[in-house]
Protein backbone atom coordinates (compact mmCIF):
# COMPACT_ATOMS: atom_id res chain seq x y z
CA UNK A 1 0.00 0.00 0.00
CA UNK A 2 1.56 3.64 -1.16
CA UNK A 3 1.55 5.44 2.02
CA UNK A 4 2.69 9.11 0.03
CA UNK A 5 0.33 11.22 1.40
CA UNK A 6 -2.17 12.32 -1.46
CA UNK A 7 -1.72 16.22 -0.95
CA UNK A 8 1.20 17.49 1.21
CA UNK A 9 1.17 21.56 1.98
CA UNK A 10 3.68 22.50 3.34
CA UNK A 11 3.67 26.52 4.26
CA UNK A 12 2.00 27.53 0.88
CA UNK A 13 1.27 31.19 0.08
CA UNK A 14 -0.40 32.85 -2.32
CA UNK A 15 -0.10 36.43 -3.54
CA UNK A 16 -2.84 38.52 -5.54
CA UNK A 17 -0.69 41.95 -6.15
CA UNK A 18 -0.26 43.28 -2.62
CA UNK A 19 -2.69 41.45 -1.31
CA UNK A 20 -1.48 38.11 0.45
CA UNK A 21 -4.26 35.38 0.19
CA UNK A 22 -2.65 32.42 1.09
CA UNK A 23 -0.34 32.87 4.40
CA UNK A 24 1.53 29.74 4.90
CA UNK A 25 -1.01 26.84 4.37
CA UNK A 26 0.26 23.63 6.01
CA UNK A 27 -1.80 20.57 6.05
CA UNK A 28 -1.44 16.92 4.88
CA UNK A 29 -4.31 14.81 3.02
CA UNK A 30 -3.73 11.24 3.27
CA UNK A 31 -4.99 8.88 0.63
CA UNK A 32 -8.61 7.64 1.20
CA UNK A 33 -9.25 10.70 3.17
CA UNK A 34 -11.93 13.60 2.53
CA UNK A 35 -11.73 16.66 4.14
CA UNK A 36 -13.77 19.30 4.37
CA UNK A 37 -11.77 23.25 4.61
CA UNK A 38 -14.32 25.69 6.42
CA UNK A 39 -14.10 29.17 6.98
CA UNK A 40 -15.27 32.58 6.17
CA UNK A 41 -15.79 33.75 2.28
CA UNK A 42 -12.23 35.31 1.73
CA UNK A 43 -10.31 33.48 4.22
CA UNK A 44 -8.43 31.63 0.88
CA UNK A 45 -10.00 28.13 0.49
CA UNK A 46 -10.71 28.50 -2.52
CA UNK A 47 -7.80 29.71 -3.42
CA UNK A 48 -6.13 26.86 -1.77
CA UNK A 49 -7.87 24.42 -3.47
CA UNK A 50 -7.32 25.96 -6.87
CA UNK A 51 -3.27 25.98 -6.06
CA UNK A 52 -3.74 22.05 -5.58
CA UNK A 53 -4.69 21.39 -9.44
CA UNK A 54 -2.52 24.78 -10.32
CA UNK A 55 -5.24 26.76 -11.59
CA UNK A 56 -3.60 29.55 -9.78
CA UNK A 57 0.02 29.70 -9.05
CA UNK A 58 1.94 28.93 -5.69
CA UNK A 59 4.40 31.74 -4.78
CA UNK A 60 5.95 30.47 -1.88
CA UNK A 61 6.29 27.05 0.18
CA UNK A 62 5.53 23.86 -1.51
CA UNK A 63 2.85 21.68 -2.49
CA UNK A 64 3.09 17.93 -3.63
CA UNK A 65 0.32 16.05 -4.81
CA UNK A 66 1.02 11.90 -4.69
CA UNK A 67 4.29 13.26 -4.09
CA UNK A 68 4.75 15.42 -6.60
CA UNK A 69 5.17 19.04 -6.70
CA UNK A 70 2.81 20.82 -8.03
CA UNK A 71 3.52 23.81 -11.29
CA UNK A 72 7.31 22.86 -10.59
CA UNK A 73 10.02 21.14 -11.07
CA UNK A 74 12.83 20.61 -8.33
CA UNK A 75 16.14 20.82 -9.96
CA UNK A 76 19.33 20.89 -7.02
CA UNK A 77 17.83 23.43 -4.67
CA UNK A 78 15.99 25.26 -8.03
CA UNK A 79 12.43 25.09 -8.75
CA UNK A 80 11.72 25.61 -13.05
CA UNK A 81 8.61 26.45 -13.81
CA UNK A 82 6.56 23.20 -15.93
CA UNK A 83 5.41 23.62 -19.12
CA UNK A 84 1.60 23.96 -19.92
CA UNK A 85 1.30 20.54 -21.57
CA UNK A 86 3.11 18.79 -18.08
CA UNK A 87 1.00 21.11 -15.78
CA UNK A 88 -1.76 19.78 -17.70
CA UNK A 89 -0.31 16.67 -17.73
CA UNK A 90 -0.81 16.98 -13.86
CA UNK A 91 -4.57 18.13 -13.73
CA UNK A 92 -5.98 14.87 -15.86
CA UNK A 93 -5.64 12.67 -12.43
CA UNK A 94 -7.05 15.84 -10.72
CA UNK A 95 -10.92 16.28 -10.51
CA UNK A 96 -12.55 19.18 -9.89
CA UNK A 97 -16.26 20.64 -9.70
CA UNK A 98 -17.24 24.18 -9.36
CA UNK A 99 -20.02 25.90 -7.69
CA UNK A 100 -21.44 27.70 -10.34
CA UNK A 101 -21.42 24.04 -12.95
CA UNK A 102 -18.98 25.45 -15.56
CA UNK A 103 -20.92 22.94 -17.98
CA UNK A 104 -20.56 22.86 -20.97
CA UNK A 105 -23.60 24.54 -23.01
CA UNK A 106 -23.33 23.48 -26.56
CA UNK A 107 -22.82 20.07 -25.67
CA UNK A 108 -25.16 17.44 -24.20
CA UNK A 109 -24.54 15.89 -20.86
CA UNK A 110 -23.24 12.99 -22.63
CA UNK A 111 -21.07 15.14 -24.55
CA UNK A 112 -19.90 16.91 -21.48
CA UNK A 113 -18.69 13.37 -20.04
CA UNK A 114 -16.71 11.70 -22.74
CA UNK A 115 -14.75 15.61 -23.70
CA UNK A 116 -11.72 15.05 -21.83
CA UNK A 117 -11.65 11.05 -22.08
CA UNK A 118 -11.65 11.11 -25.50
CA UNK A 119 -9.85 15.05 -26.19
CA UNK A 120 -7.09 13.93 -23.37
CA UNK A 121 -6.71 10.48 -22.57
CA UNK A 122 -7.76 9.84 -26.69
CA UNK A 123 -9.91 7.12 -25.37
CA UNK A 124 -12.35 5.11 -27.92
CA UNK A 125 -15.50 6.78 -28.37
CA UNK A 126 -17.32 3.63 -27.65
CA UNK A 127 -15.28 2.86 -24.53
CA UNK A 128 -15.78 6.22 -23.97
CA UNK A 129 -19.71 6.82 -24.01
CA UNK A 130 -20.15 3.32 -22.30
CA UNK A 131 -17.83 4.88 -19.27
CA UNK A 132 -20.03 8.02 -18.96
CA UNK A 133 -23.11 6.42 -19.29
CA UNK A 134 -22.16 4.19 -16.44
CA UNK A 135 -21.18 7.04 -14.88
CA UNK A 136 -24.19 9.22 -15.53
CA UNK A 137 -26.38 6.15 -14.21
CA UNK A 138 -24.52 6.43 -10.75
CA UNK A 139 -25.24 10.03 -10.10
CA UNK A 140 -29.02 8.95 -11.15
CA UNK A 141 -29.01 10.78 -14.70
CA UNK A 142 -29.08 7.78 -16.93
CA UNK A 143 -32.18 9.11 -18.67
CA UNK A 144 -30.40 12.95 -19.18
CA UNK A 145 -27.35 11.69 -21.25
CA UNK A 146 -29.09 13.61 -24.41
CA UNK A 147 -30.00 16.84 -22.32
CA UNK A 148 -28.55 20.15 -22.65
CA UNK A 149 -27.71 21.70 -19.64
CA UNK A 150 -30.09 24.30 -19.95
CA UNK A 151 -32.73 21.79 -19.56
CA UNK A 152 -31.43 20.20 -16.74
CA UNK A 153 -31.71 21.56 -12.68
CA UNK A 154 -29.29 22.91 -10.66
CA UNK A 155 -28.91 19.79 -9.16
CA UNK A 156 -28.91 17.47 -12.10
CA UNK A 157 -25.82 20.04 -13.89
CA UNK A 158 -23.76 19.18 -10.91
CA UNK A 159 -24.53 16.18 -10.36
CA UNK A 160 -23.06 15.86 -14.54
CA UNK A 161 -20.10 17.91 -13.64
CA UNK A 162 -19.23 15.24 -11.07
CA UNK A 163 -19.41 12.64 -13.54
CA UNK A 164 -17.37 14.58 -15.93
CA UNK A 165 -14.73 15.17 -13.65
CA UNK A 166 -14.62 11.27 -12.77
CA UNK A 167 -14.79 10.06 -16.10
CA UNK A 168 -10.92 11.23 -16.09
CA UNK A 169 -10.38 8.53 -13.37
CA UNK A 170 -8.94 10.79 -10.92
CA UNK A 171 -6.85 9.98 -7.89
CA UNK A 172 -8.03 13.26 -6.28
CA UNK A 173 -11.46 15.22 -6.55
CA UNK A 174 -11.46 18.63 -5.08
CA UNK A 175 -15.33 20.11 -4.24
CA UNK A 176 -15.47 24.02 -4.46
CA UNK A 177 -18.39 24.88 -2.71
CA UNK A 178 -20.15 22.57 -4.84
CA UNK A 179 -23.95 22.91 -3.37
CA UNK A 180 -23.53 26.88 -3.11
CA UNK A 181 -25.24 28.02 -5.81
CA UNK A 182 -28.32 25.51 -5.40
CA UNK A 183 -31.75 25.51 -4.26
CA UNK A 184 -32.09 24.35 -0.72
CA UNK A 185 -34.15 21.24 -1.89
CA UNK A 186 -31.54 20.32 -4.88
CA UNK A 187 -28.48 20.21 -2.19
CA UNK A 188 -29.29 16.52 -0.89
CA UNK A 189 -29.00 14.71 -4.41
CA UNK A 190 -25.58 16.12 -4.55
CA UNK A 191 -24.67 15.50 -1.03
CA UNK A 192 -25.86 12.16 -1.70
CA UNK A 193 -23.43 11.43 -4.58
CA UNK A 194 -20.50 12.73 -3.19
CA UNK A 195 -21.23 10.64 0.06
CA UNK A 196 -21.33 7.67 -1.99
CA UNK A 197 -17.87 8.85 -3.68
CA UNK A 198 -16.47 9.10 -0.21
CA UNK A 199 -17.45 5.58 0.87
CA UNK A 200 -15.95 4.23 -2.43
CA UNK A 201 -12.33 5.34 -1.28
CA UNK A 202 -11.91 8.73 -3.40
CA UNK A 203 -9.72 11.16 -1.30
CA UNK A 204 -11.81 14.24 -1.39
CA UNK A 205 -11.15 18.23 -0.21
CA UNK A 206 -14.49 20.02 -0.04
CA UNK A 207 -14.68 23.17 0.73
CA UNK A 208 -18.20 24.20 1.82
CA UNK A 209 -20.57 25.30 3.47
CA UNK A 210 -22.79 22.31 4.72
CA UNK A 211 -21.80 21.27 8.10
CA UNK A 212 -24.27 18.04 8.22
CA UNK A 213 -21.93 16.26 5.58
CA UNK A 214 -18.24 17.65 7.72
CA UNK A 215 -20.14 16.07 10.23
CA UNK A 216 -21.28 13.30 8.38
CA UNK A 217 -18.85 11.96 6.06
CA UNK A 218 -15.81 13.85 6.14
CA UNK A 219 -12.46 12.45 8.24
CA UNK A 220 -11.02 16.00 8.81
CA UNK A 221 -12.09 18.68 8.98
CA UNK A 222 -10.09 22.48 8.43
CA UNK A 223 -11.22 25.47 9.29
CA UNK A 224 -9.79 28.52 7.55
CA UNK A 225 -9.61 32.19 8.20
CA UNK A 226 -7.18 35.29 6.84
CA UNK A 227 -5.83 32.91 5.05
CA UNK A 228 -4.20 30.72 7.86
CA UNK A 229 -5.47 27.31 8.82
CA UNK A 230 -6.78 27.93 12.44
CA UNK A 231 -7.75 25.19 13.39
CA UNK A 232 -8.05 21.09 12.56
CA UNK A 233 -9.31 17.79 13.81
CA UNK A 234 -12.05 14.99 13.61
CA UNK A 235 -14.91 17.07 12.15
CA UNK A 236 -17.32 15.76 15.58
CA UNK A 237 -14.93 17.06 17.91
CA UNK A 238 -13.97 20.27 16.06
CA UNK A 239 -17.60 21.16 15.81
CA UNK A 240 -18.44 20.15 19.08
CA UNK A 241 -15.76 21.45 21.02
CA UNK A 242 -13.61 24.38 18.47
CA UNK A 243 -11.02 25.56 21.14
CA UNK A 244 -10.00 29.04 18.89
CA UNK A 245 -12.46 32.13 19.26
CA UNK A 246 -12.76 32.65 15.50
CA UNK A 247 -13.78 29.04 15.11
CA UNK A 248 -16.49 29.76 17.97
CA UNK A 249 -17.73 32.56 16.52
CA UNK A 250 -18.10 31.35 12.81
CA UNK A 251 -19.66 28.03 14.12
CA UNK A 252 -21.86 29.60 16.04
CA UNK A 253 -23.14 31.62 12.85
CA UNK A 254 -23.47 28.80 10.47
CA UNK A 255 -24.63 25.92 12.87
CA UNK B 1 -60.47 35.52 1.91
CA UNK B 2 -58.51 36.19 5.08
CA UNK B 3 -54.16 37.21 5.06
CA UNK B 4 -52.07 34.57 4.68
CA UNK B 5 -54.49 31.70 4.81
CA UNK B 6 -55.04 28.80 3.00
CA UNK B 7 -58.48 26.99 0.67
CA UNK B 8 -59.49 24.05 2.90
CA UNK B 9 -57.64 20.59 1.25
CA UNK B 10 -60.31 19.41 -1.67
CA UNK B 11 -60.38 23.21 -3.21
CA UNK B 12 -61.53 22.64 -6.51
CA UNK B 13 -59.09 24.76 -8.68
CA UNK B 14 -60.51 24.24 -11.88
CA UNK B 15 -61.23 27.73 -13.30
CA UNK B 16 -62.07 28.61 -17.01
CA UNK B 17 -59.60 30.27 -18.97
CA UNK B 18 -59.73 33.67 -19.58
CA UNK B 19 -61.56 35.27 -22.90
CA UNK B 20 -61.44 38.74 -22.91
CA UNK B 21 -62.18 41.12 -25.56
CA UNK B 22 -58.94 41.78 -27.65
CA UNK B 23 -57.33 45.45 -26.90
CA UNK B 24 -57.93 47.70 -30.29
CA UNK B 25 -54.86 49.67 -32.00
CA UNK B 26 -56.81 51.90 -33.91
CA UNK B 27 -53.73 54.61 -34.45
CA UNK B 28 -51.68 52.33 -35.68
CA UNK B 29 -53.93 50.69 -38.00
CA UNK B 30 -54.57 54.17 -39.65
CA UNK B 31 -50.46 54.41 -39.78
CA UNK B 32 -49.94 51.77 -41.59
CA UNK B 33 -53.31 52.01 -43.97
CA UNK B 34 -51.19 55.87 -44.94
CA UNK B 35 -47.90 54.36 -45.44
CA UNK B 36 -49.13 51.58 -47.90
CA UNK B 37 -51.36 54.29 -50.25
CA UNK B 38 -47.63 56.44 -50.46
CA UNK B 39 -45.97 53.09 -51.12
CA UNK B 40 -48.71 51.78 -53.97
CA UNK B 41 -48.12 55.62 -55.35
CA UNK B 42 -44.36 55.59 -55.34
CA UNK B 43 -44.53 51.94 -57.16
CA UNK B 44 -46.98 53.38 -59.20
CA UNK B 45 -44.83 56.51 -60.25
CA UNK B 46 -41.50 54.44 -60.69
CA UNK B 47 -43.09 51.84 -63.12
CA UNK B 48 -44.27 54.54 -65.16
CA UNK B 49 -41.25 57.30 -65.13
CA UNK B 50 -39.30 56.93 -68.09
CA UNK B 51 -35.98 57.60 -65.94
CA UNK B 52 -35.50 54.37 -64.58
CA UNK B 53 -35.94 53.09 -68.07
CA UNK B 54 -37.69 49.58 -67.46
CA UNK B 55 -37.11 48.30 -71.01
CA UNK B 56 -33.63 48.31 -70.53
CA UNK B 57 -33.51 46.74 -67.22
CA UNK B 58 -35.05 44.28 -69.09
CA UNK B 59 -32.80 43.72 -71.43
CA UNK B 60 -29.35 43.84 -69.64
CA UNK B 61 -30.72 42.19 -66.43
CA UNK B 62 -29.68 38.31 -67.89
CA UNK B 63 -27.18 40.14 -70.03
CA UNK B 64 -24.44 37.61 -70.27
CA UNK B 65 -21.55 40.08 -69.14
CA UNK B 66 -23.92 41.48 -66.58
CA UNK B 67 -24.65 37.92 -65.47
CA UNK B 68 -20.84 37.08 -65.53
CA UNK B 69 -20.12 40.28 -63.66
CA UNK B 70 -22.30 38.89 -60.94
CA UNK B 71 -20.74 35.54 -60.94
CA UNK B 72 -16.98 37.65 -60.66
CA UNK B 73 -18.10 39.52 -57.52
CA UNK B 74 -19.78 36.49 -55.39
CA UNK B 75 -16.50 34.68 -56.21
CA UNK B 76 -14.89 37.95 -54.92
CA UNK B 77 -16.86 37.90 -52.16
CA UNK B 78 -16.31 34.49 -51.41
CA UNK B 79 -13.12 33.68 -51.48
CA UNK B 80 -12.13 37.46 -49.60
CA UNK B 81 -14.40 36.25 -46.90
CA UNK B 82 -13.40 32.56 -46.90
CA UNK B 83 -9.72 33.70 -46.19
CA UNK B 84 -10.51 36.70 -44.01
CA UNK B 85 -12.57 34.67 -41.51
CA UNK B 86 -9.71 31.56 -41.30
CA UNK B 87 -6.55 34.94 -40.97
CA UNK B 88 -9.45 36.53 -38.47
CA UNK B 89 -9.42 33.66 -36.09
CA UNK B 90 -6.35 32.76 -36.47
CA UNK B 91 -5.27 36.79 -35.34
CA UNK B 92 -7.53 36.75 -32.66
CA UNK B 93 -6.47 33.80 -30.83
CA UNK B 94 -3.36 35.11 -31.33
CA UNK B 95 -4.31 37.99 -29.85
CA UNK B 96 -5.66 36.52 -26.69
CA UNK B 97 -2.46 34.07 -26.55
CA UNK B 98 -0.35 33.48 -23.78
CA UNK B 99 2.68 33.89 -26.03
CA UNK B 100 3.74 37.45 -26.76
CA UNK B 101 5.34 37.64 -29.64
CA UNK B 102 1.69 36.26 -31.10
CA UNK B 103 0.45 38.95 -29.70
CA UNK B 104 2.40 41.71 -30.94
CA UNK B 105 2.34 40.35 -34.45
CA UNK B 106 -1.69 40.14 -34.63
CA UNK B 107 -1.58 43.54 -32.53
CA UNK B 108 0.59 45.07 -35.85
CA UNK B 109 -1.08 43.62 -38.51
CA UNK B 110 -4.58 45.12 -36.80
CA UNK B 111 -2.73 48.51 -36.70
CA UNK B 112 -1.57 48.34 -40.06
CA UNK B 113 -4.63 46.68 -42.06
CA UNK B 114 -7.46 48.59 -40.39
CA UNK B 115 -5.52 51.55 -39.84
CA UNK B 116 -5.29 52.38 -43.73
CA UNK B 117 -8.16 52.45 -46.47
CA UNK B 118 -9.18 49.61 -47.87
CA UNK B 119 -9.35 51.26 -51.28
CA UNK B 120 -5.46 52.31 -51.00
CA UNK B 121 -4.84 48.64 -49.95
CA UNK B 122 -6.20 47.38 -53.17
CA UNK B 123 -4.31 50.45 -55.01
CA UNK B 124 -1.20 48.70 -53.54
CA UNK B 125 -1.79 45.61 -53.97
CA UNK B 126 -2.16 46.67 -57.57
CA UNK B 127 1.32 48.64 -57.65
CA UNK B 128 2.63 45.14 -56.21
CA UNK B 129 4.34 44.50 -59.66
CA UNK B 130 6.24 47.96 -59.24
CA UNK B 131 7.08 47.32 -56.20
CA UNK B 132 8.45 44.19 -56.03
CA UNK B 133 9.33 42.93 -59.90
CA UNK B 134 10.03 38.93 -58.85
CA UNK B 135 8.72 36.95 -55.97
CA UNK B 136 12.13 35.33 -54.66
CA UNK B 137 12.26 32.35 -52.78
CA UNK B 138 15.81 31.41 -51.02
CA UNK B 139 18.17 32.73 -48.04
CA UNK B 140 19.33 35.86 -47.36
CA UNK B 141 22.99 37.24 -49.11
CA UNK B 142 22.59 33.91 -51.35
CA UNK B 143 21.31 33.92 -55.09
CA UNK B 144 17.50 32.99 -55.10
CA UNK B 145 16.55 29.08 -55.52
CA UNK B 146 13.79 30.48 -57.27
CA UNK B 147 12.61 33.89 -59.13
CA UNK B 148 9.15 34.26 -60.81
CA UNK B 149 7.78 37.57 -61.68
CA UNK B 150 4.87 38.95 -60.00
CA UNK B 151 3.07 39.93 -62.89
CA UNK B 152 3.13 35.99 -64.36
CA UNK B 153 2.29 34.86 -60.63
CA UNK B 154 -0.75 36.90 -59.37
CA UNK B 155 -3.62 38.02 -61.78
CA UNK B 156 -4.92 40.97 -61.06
CA UNK B 157 -8.40 38.94 -59.55
CA UNK B 158 -5.93 37.54 -57.12
CA UNK B 159 -4.58 40.58 -56.09
CA UNK B 160 -8.15 41.58 -55.69
CA UNK B 161 -9.06 38.70 -53.44
CA UNK B 162 -5.94 38.75 -51.64
CA UNK B 163 -6.22 42.88 -50.86
CA UNK B 164 -9.86 42.54 -49.55
CA UNK B 165 -9.12 39.34 -47.19
CA UNK B 166 -6.36 41.09 -46.06
CA UNK B 167 -8.15 44.25 -45.04
CA UNK B 168 -11.28 42.23 -43.43
CA UNK B 169 -9.28 40.25 -41.58
CA UNK B 170 -8.43 42.78 -39.07
CA UNK B 171 -11.69 43.34 -38.78
CA UNK B 172 -12.83 39.31 -38.43
CA UNK B 173 -10.41 39.04 -35.80
CA UNK B 174 -11.92 41.78 -33.69
CA UNK B 175 -15.14 40.45 -33.82
CA UNK B 176 -13.71 36.90 -32.86
CA UNK B 177 -12.00 38.03 -30.19
CA UNK B 178 -14.59 40.13 -28.56
CA UNK B 179 -17.09 36.50 -29.29
CA UNK B 180 -14.00 35.07 -27.36
CA UNK B 181 -14.09 37.45 -24.45
CA UNK B 182 -17.99 37.18 -24.17
CA UNK B 183 -17.82 33.53 -22.98
CA UNK B 184 -17.80 32.78 -19.20
CA UNK B 185 -14.25 32.27 -18.03
CA UNK B 186 -15.33 29.64 -15.84
CA UNK B 187 -15.80 27.43 -19.13
CA UNK B 188 -11.78 27.88 -19.82
CA UNK B 189 -11.40 26.95 -15.49
CA UNK B 190 -13.40 23.93 -16.37
CA UNK B 191 -11.69 22.37 -19.90
CA UNK B 192 -8.20 23.60 -17.76
CA UNK B 193 -9.05 21.51 -14.66
CA UNK B 194 -9.95 18.81 -17.08
CA UNK B 195 -6.00 18.66 -18.53
CA UNK B 196 -7.50 19.64 -21.99
CA UNK B 197 -4.24 22.10 -23.70
CA UNK B 198 -5.17 25.93 -24.57
CA UNK B 199 -5.55 25.49 -27.65
CA UNK B 200 -7.65 21.97 -26.75
CA UNK B 201 -10.00 24.40 -24.77
CA UNK B 202 -9.95 26.99 -27.44
CA UNK B 203 -11.17 24.55 -30.22
CA UNK B 204 -13.46 22.22 -28.58
CA UNK B 205 -15.18 24.72 -25.64
CA UNK B 206 -14.40 28.68 -26.29
CA UNK B 207 -14.62 28.96 -29.84
CA UNK B 208 -17.65 26.97 -30.56
CA UNK B 209 -19.96 28.86 -27.85
CA UNK B 210 -18.51 32.36 -29.17
CA UNK B 211 -19.93 31.46 -32.82
CA UNK B 212 -23.58 32.28 -31.06
CA UNK B 213 -21.94 36.00 -30.47
CA UNK B 214 -19.74 35.99 -33.90
CA UNK B 215 -22.13 35.14 -36.23
CA UNK B 216 -24.61 37.92 -36.35
CA UNK B 217 -21.29 40.53 -37.61
CA UNK B 218 -19.38 37.98 -39.70
CA UNK B 219 -23.07 38.09 -41.64
CA UNK B 220 -23.08 41.73 -41.56
CA UNK B 221 -19.21 41.91 -42.87
CA UNK B 222 -20.23 39.05 -45.40
CA UNK B 223 -23.00 41.25 -46.86
CA UNK B 224 -20.59 44.39 -46.42
CA UNK B 225 -17.72 42.63 -48.06
CA UNK B 226 -20.60 42.09 -51.24
CA UNK B 227 -20.27 45.52 -51.82
CA UNK B 228 -17.13 46.76 -51.16
CA UNK B 229 -16.10 44.25 -53.76
CA UNK B 230 -16.79 47.50 -56.20
CA UNK B 231 -13.59 48.90 -55.03
CA UNK B 232 -11.78 46.14 -56.67
CA UNK B 233 -11.60 48.90 -59.63
CA UNK B 234 -8.89 50.17 -57.49
CA UNK B 235 -6.35 47.09 -58.40
CA UNK B 236 -7.37 47.70 -61.26
CA UNK B 237 -9.73 45.03 -61.51
CA UNK B 238 -12.79 45.52 -63.71
CA UNK B 239 -15.17 42.47 -64.16
CA UNK B 240 -17.16 42.97 -60.76
CA UNK B 241 -21.11 44.01 -61.20
CA UNK B 242 -20.50 47.32 -60.13
CA UNK B 243 -17.39 47.97 -62.66
CA UNK B 244 -19.21 46.03 -65.28
CA UNK B 245 -22.21 48.14 -64.67
CA UNK B 246 -20.38 51.01 -64.98
CA UNK B 247 -18.34 50.28 -68.00
CA UNK B 248 -22.01 49.68 -70.02
CA UNK B 249 -23.75 52.44 -68.93
CA UNK B 250 -21.04 54.72 -70.56
CA UNK B 251 -21.03 52.52 -73.78
CA UNK B 252 -25.18 53.20 -73.61
CA UNK B 253 -25.78 57.06 -71.82
CA UNK B 254 -28.05 54.94 -69.75
CA UNK B 255 -26.94 54.97 -66.69
CA UNK B 256 -29.78 54.73 -64.43
CA UNK B 257 -31.13 51.32 -65.86
CA UNK B 258 -28.13 49.76 -65.35
CA UNK B 259 -27.38 50.70 -61.80
CA UNK B 260 -31.14 49.57 -61.20
CA UNK B 261 -29.78 46.31 -62.73
CA UNK B 262 -26.64 45.84 -60.35
CA UNK B 263 -28.66 46.81 -56.99
CA UNK B 264 -30.93 43.94 -58.25
CA UNK B 265 -27.85 41.45 -58.13
CA UNK B 266 -26.46 42.68 -55.47
CA UNK B 267 -30.13 42.24 -53.25
CA UNK B 268 -30.71 38.97 -54.64
CA UNK B 269 -27.10 38.11 -53.75
CA UNK B 270 -27.41 39.90 -50.19
CA UNK B 271 -31.41 37.97 -49.95
CA UNK B 272 -29.34 33.98 -50.59
CA UNK B 273 -26.78 35.27 -47.47
CA UNK B 274 -29.22 36.61 -45.04
CA UNK B 275 -30.96 33.25 -45.48
CA UNK B 276 -27.83 31.02 -44.76
CA UNK B 277 -26.69 33.29 -41.60
CA UNK B 278 -30.73 32.60 -40.55
CA UNK B 279 -29.88 28.48 -40.31
CA UNK B 280 -25.94 28.88 -39.13
CA UNK B 281 -27.31 31.51 -36.33
CA UNK B 282 -29.68 28.40 -35.49
CA UNK B 283 -27.24 25.65 -35.84
CA UNK B 284 -24.92 27.22 -33.10
CA UNK B 285 -27.71 28.27 -30.63
CA UNK B 286 -27.27 24.37 -29.29
CA UNK B 287 -28.15 24.20 -25.77
CA UNK B 288 -28.59 28.17 -25.29
CA UNK B 289 -31.23 30.32 -25.12
CA UNK B 290 -34.70 29.49 -24.93
CA UNK B 291 -36.10 25.91 -23.86
CA UNK B 292 -36.85 24.49 -27.17
CA UNK B 293 -40.44 22.35 -26.65
CA UNK B 294 -38.69 19.59 -29.10
CA UNK B 295 -35.82 18.68 -26.72
CA UNK B 296 -37.90 18.60 -23.59
CA UNK B 297 -38.69 14.70 -23.29
CA UNK B 298 -42.02 14.46 -21.42
CA UNK B 299 -41.04 10.23 -20.86
CA UNK B 300 -40.01 9.58 -17.20
CA UNK B 301 -42.33 12.43 -15.88
CA UNK B 302 -42.43 12.21 -12.43
CA UNK B 303 -39.21 13.04 -11.57
CA UNK B 304 -39.11 15.45 -14.63
CA UNK B 305 -41.51 17.28 -13.93
CA UNK B 306 -41.10 17.71 -10.11
CA UNK B 307 -37.53 18.97 -10.75
CA UNK B 308 -38.92 21.42 -13.20
CA UNK B 309 -41.34 22.85 -11.22
CA UNK B 310 -39.12 23.38 -8.57
CA UNK B 311 -36.73 25.06 -10.86
CA UNK B 312 -40.06 27.74 -11.51
CA UNK B 313 -41.26 28.25 -8.30
CA UNK B 314 -37.72 28.78 -6.84
CA UNK B 315 -37.51 31.95 -9.53
CA UNK B 316 -41.23 33.01 -9.02
CA UNK B 317 -41.62 32.15 -5.66
CA UNK B 318 -42.59 35.27 -3.52
CA UNK B 319 -40.03 35.93 -0.95
CA UNK B 320 -41.43 34.00 2.33
CA UNK B 321 -41.80 36.26 5.28
CA UNK B 322 -39.37 35.58 8.02
CA UNK B 323 -41.28 33.22 10.68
Amino acid sequence: MNKTPMVEADRVSKNFGSNQVLKGISLTVQRGEVMCLVGPSGSGKSTFLRCINHLERVDAGRLRVDGTLVGYREKGDKLHELHPKEAALQRRDIGMVFQRFNLFPHMTALENVVEAPMRVKKNQKAAAITRARELLASVGLADKADSYPAHLSGGQQQRVAIARALAMDPKLMLFDEPTSALDPELVGDVLDVMKKLALDGMTMIVVTHEMGFAREVADSLVFMDGGVVVESGVPRELLANPQHERTKAFLSKVL
Amino acid sequence: MARGSVPPIGTDYTVQAIRAVRLRHPIRNIIAAIIIVFIAAFIYDAALRPAFGWPTVAKYLFDRRIAEAAFNTLQLTVYSMAIAIVLGLLLAVMRLSPNPVFMSISWVYLWVFRGTPVYVQLTFWGLLAVIYPTIDLGLPFVHPFISISTDQALNVFQLAVIGLALNEAAYIAEIVRAGILSVDRGQEEASTALGMSWFQTMRRVIIPQSMRVIIPPVGNEVISMLKTTSLVTAVPYSFDLFTRSRDISAETFTPIPLFLVASIWYLLFTSILMVGQYFLEKRFARGVGDVRPDRVTTKGANAETGEIETVVRSTDRPKEGGL
